[in-house]
């Protein structure tokens, strides 16, 4: 093997090694870019109003507690209600028909974002499926952690 | 007592797997003809010791033993037979149990298979086998005990999740998601093996490759009857969600797919070892990081997994895998020399290069979205998840692409190819493509990247199916009949290429079915009292009725709708709400009505028996059905490729045909 077509092998190496970290560095920036504009916020009321104008149009997962007596009936399937968490408290509204068991003083997701009106507007509404065989925690107070286990356990499939 | 005597039997299993592993790798240094037969003995010991645990653990559940801590976990008297079988796996000290059976059964056999065959390979293959093993062993009396001694029994257990009892596919989708992703083991300890060596010859890439290709077949299944499971048991209309879960059972098809592909490179023209060897690693560390992170817990939070040992045991042996993996590649990879090169853009090869980055390149996508919430939740504390969108937006288009190169890359010719042959082999195919996406348009596709899916499915399709059948052409041509030919080309000699076609044909029609379906999915909420008659995209939907059933583990409250289209009824549909005795919350389960067209499917949102009104989700979606069975004929067709075919024995130079060569492609 003469030391051209070895030089040429370097050659051909090099830009080979050079066109995959070109590649790599784009669809790095590509991939990252996507997951930076589809992030999903897992949120309580508390994180949501601590976020302030960021909650605006932002995907947003709001976890907490239906709020007693707050639950109106909007006319077709659309429902308005309060979500607590112990310390403040998101106004929401659903288009969505409620789930079977969608009740006052039960731990509940929504998904959806903010508004300009002051409210949550949400698209998707879920009730917590915790499948621990314990009574329901009744006037309880909420707890940080619980919220955010129900919240990533609320997903569909997840058992 | 039953609890002592699994403990025992698998503390056994953890001492052979030990043994035989380290008697392998002494084997692999030495050459000792003595030490491969004793580490043979210990893989079979191993089997037996592990499946007989198992079968311990079966007898228990089934004669409802709640003195064993697994069965008090997840046992119930009310529930039906099969159940109480399925909860061997419904838990998570019962799957990791049920993982060493099946590892048991997967190295017994690929022992006895490639037992006096491949004697650089196997010792060496056996010890990382028996590895894996023994630190499944350890888990299983370790940290994930099922077989712990309660003193004091319960009368009675909770049963296991609710959701995995509401559908028969839930006793059928884990084991095949087992099965795919235990089995990912053996081709690990070849390739493993063949670094050690520092030789990937071409005497080992037929167990390589074999061993590759069965985990896979069941690996597609399972990720299959999972979308079709949620499809069935999750009521909100779709298939598949890009849940972390889901993707965990699809990270390691995806570099398994590549493998699968790589290694026909390097049996045709001596390249890619190193690659192939390095896919084939990742694919085992995918699978040891989809166990970490659906049986550890920490997608619920990434700070409280370490509440049980099992997460940051699996984590170790993760961390250890991943190093033992990369100083073997450090080490090793130059070692595996290469005996050509590609010799043009337009050729088979390149395409399969292209295939595999593709591959790769999913695969990174789908990985990062998966682990970036868990980065971002470890290092700030931050709860958040990456939304569909993402994954929606990148594996569209490289999954576009992907098709395209199934279309061209079988279309091109092996080495280098003149002007004219890839003329002759790539402008025709173009009626298919423009056939099925104006075929689309006229009936309704709109969206612009099922168009393009359609054009190049079209395009791949003419591909596949001229392609398939060419050795049986071959044959005709010469003046053999159309029967003889076709047992003798497609069955017979070219068995192996007539399945990777039919494979490739499947895989086209399940990517247009999930366009189709995904892209074109109606939704319609109603809300109905009894008696009441609506539309939903062109069907009339009645609910005639709301009942109750009571079941001695569950109470469902059952709503009746029945189907109706041109006036004519169809279908009915029960959609229902189920209460399980030990559940607060009740679970819905959707009905569905399916045709070869498209499915219709109802799902309860909300249910009042006594006022005897129902508020529903009805979802049209087209084609649904041909994703399942797409996948089923994907297995049967690479199944069939599997088996052992006589053409060894015959001698090779009888074949004069220049194109019978790539009879083997």
């Amino acid at each position: 093997m003469t030391s051209a077509t070895d030089a040429m092998r370097t050659r051909t190496r090099l830009f080979m090694l050079g066109a995959f970290v070109i590649a790599g560095i784009a669809f790095a920036v590509i991939a990252g870019s996507g997951i930076n504009k589809n992030l999903v916020y897992y949120w309580t009321p508390s994180d949501l109003l601590a976020n302030g104008d960021k909650a605006y149009g932002a995907s947003i997962r709001l976890g907490g507690m239906v709020a007693k007596g707050s639950i109106k009936k909007l006319g077709g399937s659309a429902v308005a209600f309060d979500v607590k968490d112990g310390k403040n408290v998101v106004h929401v509204k659903t288009s969505t028909v409620p789930p079977q068991m969608f009740r006052e003083n039960i731990g509940v997701v929504v998904e959806g974002t903010m508004v300009r009106g002051g409210y949550f507007q949400s698209s998707r509404l879920m009730v917590s499926h915790n499948n621990e065989y314990k009574p329901p925690a009744k006037g309880h107070p909420v707890d940080r952690k619980e919220l955010e286990r129900m919240m990533k356990s609320v997903e569909q499939g997840q058992s | 007592m039953i609890a002592s005597l699994g403990r025992l039997l698998i503390l056994g299993s953890l001492l052979a797997a030990t043994a035989g592993s380290l008697l392998g790798f002494a084997a692999g240094r030495t050459r000792s003809v003595d030490g491969l037969k004793w580490a043979r003995r210990f893989a079979y010991l191993y089997c037996a010791l592990i499946m007989l645990a198992t079968v311990v653990m079966v007898v228990a559940l089934l004669r409802h033993d709640f003195s064993v801590s697994y069965v008090a976990h997840v046992g119930s008297r009310s529930v039906p037979t099969w159940v109480t079988v399925v909860s061997l796996w419904s838990s998570l000290e019962g799957s990791i149990l049920f993982w060493g059976f099946v590892l048991g059964g997967y190295i017994a056999i690929a022992t006895f298979l490639t037992r006096g065959r491949y004697p650089e390979y196997q010792p060496d293959a056996i010890g990382v086998w028996l590895g894996c093993a023994a630190f499944f062993s350890f888990l299983i009396a370790g940290p994930a005990n099922p077989f712990h001694t309660i003193p004091n029994p319960p009368l009675d257990g909770p049963g296991p999740n609710p959701l995995l009892q509401n559908h028969l596919l839930m006793a059928v989708h884990p084991p095949f998601l087992y099965l795919g992703y235990v089995g990912m083991t053996i081709p690990f300890g070849f390739a493993c093996a063949a670094l050690l060596k520092g030789r990937l010859g071409h005497s080992v890439l037929k167990p390589l490759r074999e061993s590759l290709m069965l985990p896979w077949i069941f690996q597609s299944i399972a990720i299959m009857l999972g979308g079709w499971w949620a499809y069935e048991v999750l009521g909100w209309g779709g298939y598949w969600a890009w849940d972390p879960v889901e993707n965990a059972s699809l990270l390691p098809w995806l570099t398994a797919t590549a493998a699968l592909h790589s290694i026909m490179v390097v049996e045709r023209k001596g390249i890619l070892k190193g690659w192939t060897v390095t896919l084939i690693q990742a694919t085992f560390l995918l699978v040891i990081l989809g166990t970490f992170m659906t049986r550890s817990g920490v997608f619920n939070s990434v700070h409280s997994f370490t509440q049980s040992a099992i997460g940051p045991t699996i984590l170790a042996f993760l961390g250890f895998a991943l190093l033992f993996s990369i100083a073997l590649l450090a080490f090793r990879i130059d070692k595996l020399e290469t005996e050509g090169r590609i010799e043009g853009a337009a050729s088979r090869e390149a395409m399969f290069l292209v295939n595999n980055l593709l591959f790769v390149l999913l695969t990174f996508t789908v990985l990062i979205g998966t682990v970036f919430p868990l980065i971002v939740e470890a290092v700030k504390g931050k709860q958040m998840s990456v939304g569909r969108p993402y994954f929606d937006s990148m594996v569209v288009p490289i999954g576009a692409v992907l098709l395209f190169v199934l279309g061209i890359g079988p279309a091109l010719p092996w080495g280098r190819a003149t002007g004219e042959q890839i003329r002759k082999s790539l402008l025709p195919p173009l009626i298919g493509a423009v056939v099925l996406a104006a075929l689309g348009y006229v009936v309704g596709v709109r969206n612009p990247w099922t168009l393009v899916t359609l054009a190049f499915g079209g395009y791949a399709a003419q591909v596949t199916l001229k392609e398939m059948f060419v050795p049986m052409r071959q044959r005709m041509r010469r003046g053999e009949p159309a029967g003889l030919a076709f047992v003798d080309g497609q069955l017979r000699r070219g068995r192996r290429r007539f399945a990777s076609y039919i494979v490739h044909a499947s895989a086209v029609v399940a990517i247009i079915a999930i366009a189709v379906s995904s892209s074109m999915r109606q939704t319609t909420e109603l809300h109905f009292a009894k008696g009441q008659t609506q539309q939903a995209s062109g069907y009339d939907i009645t609910l005639t009725g709301i009942k109750e059933v009571q079941e001695p583990h569950r109470s469902s409250i059952i709503s009746t709708f029945v189907i109706a289209r041109n006036g004519k009824p169809v279908a009915t549909l029960e959609p229902n709400m189920n209460q399980y005795q030990m559940m607060r919350e009740p679970i819905g389960s959707p009905d569905v009505y399916t045709t070869l067209g498209g499915d219709l499917y109802i799902s309860l949102s909300n249910v009042d028996l006594l006022n005897q009104t129902a508020s529903i989700a009805v979802f049209a979606s087209p084609l649904v059905v041909w994703i399942w069975i797409s996948v089923i004929a994907m297995g049967l067709g690479a199944l069939f490729g599997l088996i052992p075919s006589r053409r060894a024995v015959v001698s090779e130079s009888t074949e004069t045909l220049p194109e019978a060569a790539a009879e083997t492609a």
